[in-house]
C-alpha cells in the first residue's frame, strides 16, 4: 500500500448524507407501507446493483435507510463546490427513480404519485437527518475538541437553518430549524436512539492513526446551494482555527438542549441563552464572536480566497438579517429566508393562520426534489434562489466522481466493472472484483486519487469488457 | 425568555431594504414571487389537508 500523502492543513475531505422523506400521494388507493413504496422505488437499483445498498459510478452511495428513507451519501469531496455539485446531483439521482416506482405501483394496483422531500420532518413530527462529515486530524482530546464546537453548531441555525412551521404551545409559528426540536444530547455514539448533535462513533473510513471523522448530525437538509456553502464552509473555518490551536472565545452553554430550542423558536434574535460562566448572550452575539474570530485569522491561519470571502460575506449578512430583522439581506441565499418569503406572501394572500394546511403544502413543495412538482428549480429559474455551481456541473456529477480524492478511484472502478458486466464489491475503503483471484484493494487514504493497484484492477476490467472480435 | 410567536414573524418584506439594489429590483422580485405563487396556487389548494396529512413516515437517524 502506498504511504499516506502529505496534505496541507487546509485541505479537508467533506461529505454530506441526506435522508429523503418518501411520500406516496394516492388518496384512492389501498394502504401502502413506506417500505413497499421504497421497494418499488429501488427496483431498478436492485436490478443492476443486486442490492438496495449500492455505490454509484459517481462514487457516492445510495441506499434505503432506517424507516424506509432513501439515502444518498456524497462521495469524498475536497472542495465545497465539488460537494455542492455531488449533493445536488443526488437529488436528481433519487428523483430519476420516481417514474419507474410509480409505474410499478400502478401495476400493483396503486395509482399515485411519489414525492421525495429533502427536508427533516414528516407531518406527524417524525424526524430524519442530514449528516455532515468533516475529516479532521486525529488528536488525543477529541471529545473536548468536539464539545468546543457545540455552541457554534447550536447557534448557526440562525444563518444556515432550513426554516420550519412548527407547532408551539401558543399555536403554530415559523422557526429557524426543523431539526432543533429533535435533538436530545450534545454528543453520543448512538443516533436513532438518542439523537446527539455530534455522533462520536470512531469510524473515519480512512487511516485511523491519522484521521477522525467529525460527524455532525444536528444540521438541517439544505435545498439552497448557498446555504450549503455557508453551513459547511463556516463549520470548516471554525474547525481550521481549532485544528491550528487558535484560542476561541469560551462560549460553553449551560444547557445545550434548552438553548437549541430557544434559539430555533425566536425569529427576532432577541432571546438569550445562558452560558456556563453565567453570562446570557443571544445567538446573534455568539455567531458574531465566531465570525470575528475567523475574520481575525484571514491572511494568517486562513487563506483569503474568493470562496472564503463569499462565505464570510454571507455569514455576516446572515447575522445582520436576524439582528436588524431584515431577511431581505439573505432571501435568495439562505433556506429559512427564501422559504419564509414565499410563505409570508402566500399567507397574506390566503389571510390564514400559520397552521393552515395550504402553508404546510407549500413547505413540502419547497423541499420536493422534483423539477415539476417541486419549487426549487423554479426559484432558481426566476432568480429567487442563488446558486454556487453551474447546471452542467451538477449534471456531470450524476455520473462522474470528484477527480481529486479517493472517490475518483472508486468511480472509475464502479464504472469499469459495470461496463464489463463484472460482479464487484465496494465500500468507502475497499474495492474488489468478485470471484476472481485478485485480492481486495484497501484504500485508506481519502486524499489519494491515484493508485497502481487500482490501475491493475481497471486493466483487468477493460480486458473483460473489450468487444469480442 | 424565548418568544413564541403566535402570529408569525415580524418581518415585512414590503419594507424597503437598507441597501437597495438597482432601482426596481425589489419590486421585480416581488412580482416574481407573485407569479410563482399564481403558477402553483391551484395545485397547492387541491386537497392540501389530505395531502399533507398523508405524509407520515418513521423517523430516521
Amino acid at each position: 500500500m502506498p504511504p499516506p500523502l502529505e496534505v496541507p492543513a487546509e485541505r479537508r475531505i467533506f461529505g454530506l448524507e441526506t435522508e429523503f422523506g418518501l411520500h406516496l400521494d394516492a388518496p384512492n388507493a389501498r394502504a401502502v407501507t413506506p417500505e413497499e413504496v421504497a421497494g418499488h422505488l429501488f427496483h431498478s437499483v436492485v436490478k443492476w446493483g443486486r442490492s438496495s445498498n449500492v455505490f454509484l459510478p459517481n462514487a457516492s452511495r445510495l441506499y434505503i435507510d432506517v424507516g424506509a428513507h432513501p439515502e444518498y451519501a456524497t462521495a469524498e469531496c475536497d472542495s465545497l463546490t465539488d460537494l455542492i455539485a455531488s449533493d445536488k446531483a443526488g437529488e436528481r439521482i433519487v428523483h430519476d427513480l420516481v417514474a419507474e416506482g410509480e409505474r410499478r405501483l400502478a401495476d400493483a394496483g396503486v395509482e399515485g404519485t411519489i414525492h421525495l422531500y429533502k427536508n427533516n420532518t414528516d407531518s406527524a413530527g417524525n424526524s430524519y437527518g442530514c449528516h455532515e462529515n468533516y475529516l479532521v486530524r486525529r488528536r488525543a482530546d477529541f471529545r473536548a475538541f468536539a464539545s468546543a464546537l457545540l455552541p457554534f453548531l447550536i447557534t448557526r441555525q440562525i444563518v444556515t437553518g432550513a426554516g420550519s412551521i412548527t407547532r408551539a404551545p401558543g399555536g403554530a409559528a415559523y422557526s429557524f430549524s426543523p431539526r432543533a426540536d429533535h435533538m436530545w444530547e450534545g454528543m453520543s455514539s448512538a443516533t436513532t436512539r438518542s439523537r446527539p448533535m455530534i455522533n462520536t462513533r470512531d469510524e473515519p473510513h480512512a487511516n485511523a492513526e491519522l484521521y477522525r471523522r467529525m460527524h455532525v448530525i444536528v444540521g438541517d437538509s439544505s435545498m439552497s446551494e448557498t446555504t450549503t456553502l455557508l453551513k459547511m464552509g463556516a463549520t470548516d473555518l471554525i474547525l481550521r482555527l481549532m485544528e491550528a490551536h487558535v484560542r476561541l472565545p469560551d462560549l460553553t452553554l449551560a444547557n445545550e438542549m434548552q438553548a437549541i430550542r430557544d434559539v430555533a423558536h425566536d425569529l427576532t434574535g432577541a432571546a438569550t441563552v445562558e452560558l456556563e460562566d453565567g453570562r446570557r448572550l443571544t445567538a446573534v452575539q455568539i455567531q458574531q464572536e465566531y465570525l470575528d474570530a475567523v475574520r481575525s485569522q484571514v491572511g494568517a491561519v486562513i487563506d483569503g480566497t474568493d470562496e472564503v470571502a463569499r462565505i464570510l460575506d454571507l455569514w455576516e449578512r446572515g447575522i445582520r438579517a436576524v439582528r436588524d430583522q431584515e431577511p431581505g439581506l439573505i432571501d435568495t441565499e439562505i433556506d429559512w429566508a427564501i422559504k419564509l418569503r414565499l410563505l409570508e406572501r402566500y399567507r397574506d394572500r390566503l389571510a390564514c393562520a400559520w397552521d393552515d394546511p395550504r402553508l404546510a403544502r407549500l413547505e413540502l413543495a419547497y423541499h420536493d426534489v422534483s423539477p415539476s412538482t417541486g419549487l426549487f428549480t423554479r426559484l432558481v429559474r426566476d432568480g429567487l434562489a442563488a446558486t454556487v455551481v453551474d447546471e452542467s456541473r451538477i449534471e456531470r456529477a450524476k455520473t462522474v466522481a470528484p477527480a481529486t480524492t479517493r472517490a475518483h478511484l472508486r468511480g472509475q472502478f464502479v464504472t469499469a466493472a459495470l461496463a464489463a458486466g463484472q460482479d464487484f464489491t465496494v465500500d468507502w475503503v475497499h474495492l474488489k472484483i468478485a470471484g476472481g483471484a485478485r485480492s481486495t484493494v484497501l484504500l485508506k487514504d481519502p486524499f489519494r486519487n491515484a493508485d497502481e493497484r487500482v490501475d491493475v484492477l481497471l486493466e483487468a476490467l477493460d480486458t473483460a469488457s473489450a468487444p469480442v472480435e | 425568555m424565548p418568544q413564541h410567536q403566535t402570529s408569525g414573524s415580524s418581518f415585512d418584506h414590503d419594507a424597503p431594504a437598507p441597501e437597495p439594489g438597482p432601482p426596481g429590483a425589489k419590486a421585480e422580485s416581488t412580482d416574481a414571487v407573485d407569479s410563482l405563487l399564481d403558477e402553483i396556487d391551484g395545485s397547492l389548494q387541491t386537497n392540501a389537508e389530505q395531502f399533507v396529512r398523508s405524509f407520515v413516515q418513521k423517523g430516521g437517524q
